[in-house]
């Protein structure tokens, strides 16, 4: 799973049938630390995340696995928002 | 799967029902000389690994078998503790 932050959102009205009424949002994955990492995902997301929160995410086929998104074609979803991270150090 | 150890923990409230109660570890990646390497990683775990533990991981959809019937949407889970490495070459 990775560790990201919201940062924006999509809009798409053309779009496969199951994921009308998922929101789509724009993650900017960033280190346990807190610092951003290269790259961006779009998720979907399925617990209500909102803008600036830090979120983990899960790609791949396990996406499907979340929370209504079963047969969706999806390949990210967030599927927790993070309250405290403990490193170790 | 991949040697890692677990560097630190994460805690979430608001998560997909079905991570409900799952242990959710933040583990640095490890070359076969116990080196740091890559990025690191959020993982669910099935073996109750601590803190500073060697452990072994794996990635992808196999990574919600050990949970079985229950379907857990992650993509990376502790799979093991590690006792020894032995490289020879």
């Amino acid at each position: 799973m990775i560790l990201a932050r919201v940062v924006g959102s999509v809009v798409a009205t053309r779009k496969d049938p199951r994921l009308e009424g998922k929101t789509l949002l724009i993650l900017k994955p960033v280190a346990p630390d807190g610092k951003d990492e290269a790259g961006y995902v779009i998720s979907v997301d399925t617990v209500s995340a909102g803008f600036r929160e830090t979120v983990i995410a899960v790609s791949g086929s396990s996406a499907r696995m979340a929370q209504g998104c079963k047969d969706a074609p999806v390949d990210s979803t967030i599927v927790g928002i993070v309250d405290t991270i403990h490193l170790d150090t | 799967m991949f040697l890692g150890r677990v560097v630190g923990n994460l805690v979430s409230t608001v998560k997909d029902a079905n991570l409900f109660a799952q242990r959710l570890l933040i583990v640095q990646p490890l070359t076969p000389d116990l080196k740091p390497t890559g990025k690191q990683q959020v993982c669910t775990d099935c073996t109750g690994a601590g803190a500073g533990e060697l452990v072994y991981w794996c990635k992808g959809k196999e990574s919600s078998f050990p949970f079985l019937p229950a379907e857990v949407p992650t993509d990376s889970t502790i799979v093991g503790i590690v006792d020894s490495v032995n490289r020879t070459c």
